[in-house]
């Protein structure tokens, strides 16, 4: 399977208060448990990312639950408003349990 | 009626040589508005949710949707045509500078999507809006 890669778009630097688009990006296959096998015609299990977190400086700041009709490679376009600088970090949790992460800084002016 | 495996077999075939077998079963209305109600503990009124989605997608597999309600602090999503309605719910902070959020969903096919806000009062609120679609998604 190919390798989960998490992609982030966060400028580098903000102005106090004022909104920053977060976007977001990893690739999943997202595998909703309703496909069949075209060989055996057996059930693919389902295997998905169902929840993803962004924190800033340790505080939760946005969060979604995911079902399988959340397209593969799921993108998720969130808006943050900031007050001081600090690190916001990304975490995708599969279904199996891994949990996928990337970190990024950002300076508030 | 009792469904006996013979019988699933032979509709699932009657079915097939007629074409209409392509999903396993559709979620159906009742239980995309069963579910609205359990989430908002109620039926919620309608308006002040914004749901911005393309008119027809051409592709059922991944089909951009943007949602938007102020002052909510969660926006659930719910695809009526799917085999499960439920599709994600978001989840707003006072870090978050808007209570807007986009992703990327599957439809089965042509149906109305359904978005719930739960409000920092909360009062819930509610939209929904077609999306026509060309090739259903979820691998039919």
């Amino acid at each position: 399977m190919a390798k989960i890669k998490p992609r982030v778009k966060v400028p580098k630097k903000a102005k106090a208060g004022e909104a920053v688009t977060i976007k977001t990006l990893i690739s999943h296959p997202m595998e909703s448990g309703q496909r069949k096998d075209r060989k055996t015609g057996e059930l693919i299990p389902r295997k998905i990312i169902n929840k993803f977190v962004a924190k800033y400086n340790g505080t939760d700041v946005f969060w979604m639950d995911m079902e399988p009709a959340i397209a593969a490679n799921p993108y998720v376009e969130f808006s943050v408003k900031l007050s001081e600088s600090g690190t916001i970090r990304f975490e995708w949790t599969d279904d199996d349990g891994s949990v996928y992460d990337i970190e990024k800084k950002i300076t508030v002016a | 009626m009792q469904m006996t495996r013979r019988d699933l077999f032979a509709l699932a075939a009657g079915l097939a040589a007629v074409g209409l077998i392509r999903m396993p079963a559709h979620a159906s209305e009742e239980a995309t508005m069963a579910a609205v109600k359990e989430y908002a503990g109620g039926m919620p009124e309608t308006g002040g949710v914004e749901i911005g989605a393309p008119e027809i997608a051409e592709n059922g597999n991944t089909v951009p949707i943007e949602v938007s309600a102020d002052g909510a602090t969660e926006i659930m999503i719910l695809a009526a045509g799917n085999p499960n309605p439920g599709v994600g719910t978001f989840h707003f902070t006072e870090m978050s500078a808007e209570s807007r959020a986009s992703t990327r969903i599957r439809l089965a096919g042509t149906q109305d999507i359904v978005a719930v806000a739960k409000m920092a009062d909360g009062s819930t609120k509610m939209a929904r809006r077609e999306v026509k679609v060309t090739i259903g998604g979820c691998g039919g």
